[in-house]
């Protein structure tokens, strides 16, 4: 089958740079020291000794005085940039800013928009619409089922044909096992990942938070974890028996962990993705009804919180995914009951997880590197690598910056982050998206020659 | 106090406050004229987003015997009917600058959310099955009344705690007043982790003979969409309160109103034993004391609003086992 380029973004690779003295940390190239880097049109064209490199008139020089880090640019196999449809809430070009701004070099985007993305003819739209506006490269999952109504396959065939990266009715999950398997059975044909949202509605129907000590103290319907690590289990055994190649989508809880560690074992073709809210956060952050802490799957227990950490140290799951689902202030400016599920991720994931799990010595800084690039591969794309030939995927960090989520507003059309007013350690300065300069912190003025 | 939002934020002393005002304004209730003018020129708004006949009237009684203004708010064939938001209805109201605003609601912290869009005293009347703590201090001041002291009481609360606001302010202001708390009901309707709040949980009436009070909660047909229970039938056989069950030293409560047949039996509706009656009574005293704790003389004393951004909510600290540098 022939297809269409997955990715799509800005096409102008023109950035030319010389990144002086910066502290290269890539575990895939095994980097961890300090080095001169050049990029040339767009190109990792030299790396070096630092110091060695002597700056040319054609090219702006950034001094990282031993101290900023230089990582591959991470990867997010997980957003939702809300167009078509809901564009007041976000749009390619702001979504992708965000993502930029978080240090992301490509993102995936989630089709639950409105249209679905369910044929071939939008998702040819939305790649024209992509390539003018993003500001990193695009990938987009076509929903599996037409209108995520879980109940007739999308023209997946075609939809690959179109550069569909894969599949997900991500919102909603497959309820039907057997409508499941015949998805699973036509990649076969197709190809393509299938990313699962876990959740058995009829487990959790009705629910707005994780069902524990605190739902019960606040009279809110609960979503017991069993929603979620049933399905997972289901479908993982799915997966097995025909032989697919299936990915699940925001694991929240010690249970499905276990269920993702299991089908591994097996040698099942399964992976898994956890997101920064949910390494970072319990369901004692709901107990204010903040409607920011509302998300789907629910913030869970401290325990499920330390099995998702050990998870993700241990490689059950294989990288960090934002989830980032963006609402506009007025509709998450209700009872929390009525509030729609999400919170917003891309510019907080890595600064919420270098000062929550790496500065504590929970994670190494490479492991969280690692993961965070990682999503790039399950989805069968390049992983950003940070050697000399490679395509300018890279991000320039100041891990010692302090700064409080949102002070300076947001580059995302939406502010309903979860992380919002909390003080959070490193900040992104720079990152370099398949060749192109796609943000630019303020701070790096003054660092700048 | 600047609002009555839940009963977590109230302690005993203030409970405590609140009832003997209520006992005060008990002997207004007997006079001629019932009216006393503590909050004359004051207005009061009832705004439900619920039906509520008891508790709206109540709040309206209250309100009129403390001679404040009242304005009735219901959410049915109004603007929220044409799809505006909480925010927007209560800053709309606001410009009639009330001083208190009775809030119904069927969203949990619906009243916390408002109390920082508006200067007006909140008083939650209601908020989803989260609490209703104007219920549970009108039923602390009639056990008072009955029983007196209720250090060491044993009080049984029996029936849909799933799905009660009554249950969870109950279960606070009876442990607030130093009595002891078990929940008995069917396990569906029982929520998981509901023993943090440090009462008990039991699944038959089997040692019901223990208790000094049974509060039958009400069986709540409008919330049966879902199957919790496979029959009225089958829950009455189990968990109805009848002469069978009830021994003649023990007090028989129920917010109201009834099913007959159903958590209660005819028979104990109309025994000596049951105190419903009183405690509709104990609503209008009980909800002046609330009024007049939160209006009388604090006017000036109103602090402004916070602004918040999102949904009102404080900003959030960092978890302590999670700590973001």
């Amino acid at each position: 089958m022939r297809l269409a380029d997955p990715l799509v973004g800005p096409s102008d690779e023109s950035a030319a740079l010389l990144l002086r003295d910066v502290h290269v940390l890539d575990p895939r190239a095994r980097i961890d020291a300090r080095h001169d880097l050049r990029v040339r049109a767009g190109t990792i064209a030299e790396l070096a000794e630092p110091g060695t490199i002597e700056a040319e008139p054609d090219e702006e020089l950034i001094e990282g005085d031993g101290r900023l880090r230089l990582l591959p640019a991470f990867f997010d196999p997980h957003v939702h940039l809300r167009t078509p449809g809901q564009e007041h809430k976000e749009d390619l070009q702001t979504g992708t800013r965000a993502a930029a701004a978080g240090g992301f070099g490509a993102v995936i985007a989630m089709p639950n928009t409105d249209p679905v993305l369910d044929s071939a003819p939008l998702l040819r739209s939305l790649r024209d619409a992509a390539a003018r506006q993003a500001r990193v490269p695009v990938g987009f999952l076509a929903a599996i089922t037409r209108s995520l109504g879980g109940e007739q396959l999308t023209e997946m065939a075609e939809l690959r044909q179109e550069g569909a990266l894969g599949f997900t009715d991500d919102g909603k999950p497959v309820q039907s096992a057997g409508m499941l398997r015949k998805a699973l059975q036509y990649q076969r044909l197709c190809g393509g990942v299938l990313a699962l949202h876990e959740e058995d509605p009829t487990l959790s129907r009705g629910g707005s938070m994780h069902e524990g000590t605190v739902s019960a103290a606040l009279g809110i319907a609960g979503i017991p974890t069993v929603a979620e690590s049933t399905m997972v289990a289901r479908d993982a055994e799915l997966a097995g028996y025909e032989d697919a190649r299936v990915h699940f989508q925001h694991l929240s809880c010690a249970a499905s962990v276990q269920a993702v560690a299991a089908a591994k074992a097996r040698g099942w073709r399964v992976s898994a993705e956890v997101t920064p809210h949910h390494l970072m956060l319990t369901e004692a952050d709901v107990r204010a009804m903040d409607t920011r802490m509302k998300m789907h799957p629910p913030l869970t227990t401290e325990a499920d919180r330390q099995a998702l950490i050990e998870g993700l140290r241990a490689g059950s799951i294989d990288c960090v995914a934002s989830d980032h689902a963006p609402h506009a202030r007025d509709e998450k400016e209700v009872p929390f009951e009525q509030a729609p599920m999400g919170t917003t991720g891309l510019e907080t994931a890595f600064a919420a997880l270098y000062g929550g799990l790496v500065l504590p010595g929970v994670l190494e800084l490479g492991l969280l590197v690692e993961r965070m690039t990682a999503g790039a591969a399950l989805f069968d794309l390049p992983t950003p690598l940070v050697a000399v030939g490679e395509p300018a995927n890279l991000t320039l960090v100041d891990l010692d910056a302090e700064w409080v989520a949102g002070e300076h507003g947001w580059e995302s059309r939406s502010e309903n982050c979860c992380f919002a007013g909390r003080r959070l350690r490193g900040r992104v300065l720079l990152t370099l998206a398949a060749g192109a300069l796609a943000h630019r912190d303020r701070a790096l003025a003054a660092v700048a020659v | 106090m600047n609002h009555l939002l839940s009963i977590e934020d109230l302690d005993r002393a203030t409970i405590e406050r609140i009832v003997t005002q209520a006992e005060r304004f008990a002997e207004v209730s007997d006079r001629e004229i019932k009216k006393v003018p503590a909050l004359r020129g004051r207005m009061v708004l009832n705004l439900f987003y619920e039906a509520s006949t008891r508790t709206r009237s109540s709040f309206e009684l209250a309100a009129k015997r403390l001679s404040a203004d009242v304005v009735n708010f219901a959410a049915s064939g109004s603007s929220v009917e044409k799809g505006e938001s909480l925010k927007d209805t209560v800053l709309t109201l606001s410009a009639h600058k009330p001083d208190a605003i009775v809030l119904r609601t069927p969203w949990a912290g619906a009243s916390e959310l408002v109390s920082k869009w508006c200067s007006a005293a909140i008083v939650n009347a209601g908020d989803g099955k989260h609490e209703h703590p104007t219920q549970a201090l009108l039923d602390v001041y009639t056990l008072r009344r009955r029983l007196g002291d209720m250090d060491g009481l044993s009080i049984w609360i029996v029936g849909d705690v799933a799905h009660s606001r009554v249950a969870r302010s109950n279960v606070l202001a009876f442990q607030r007043m130093g009595a002891k708390v078990t929940l008995a009901g069917p396990p569906t309707l029982i929520p998981r982790g509901i023993e943090q709040l440090g009462c008990e949980v039991r699944y038959t009436l089997d040692e019901l003979d223990s208790a000094d009070v049974v509060y039958a909660l009400r069986m709540q047909r409008e919330r049966m969409s879902e199957t919790w229970v496979p029959s009225l039938r089958e829950y009455a056989s189990w968990y109805q309160i009848n002469g069978r069950r009830l021994t003649p030293r023990q007090v028989l409560m129920h917010p109201g109103p009834v099913n007959r047949g159903v958590e209660l039996s005819g028979e104990v509706v109309d025994s000596p034993q049951a105190v419903i009656t009183a405690q509709v009574e104990a609503g209008v005293v009980v909800r002046m004391a609330v009024l007049y704790e939160l209006l009388a003389g604090a006017r000036d004393a109103r602090p402004a609003p916070e602004r918040s951004r999102i949904a009102g909510a404080p900003v959030p600290v960092a978890h302590p086992g999670a700590q973001l540098a």
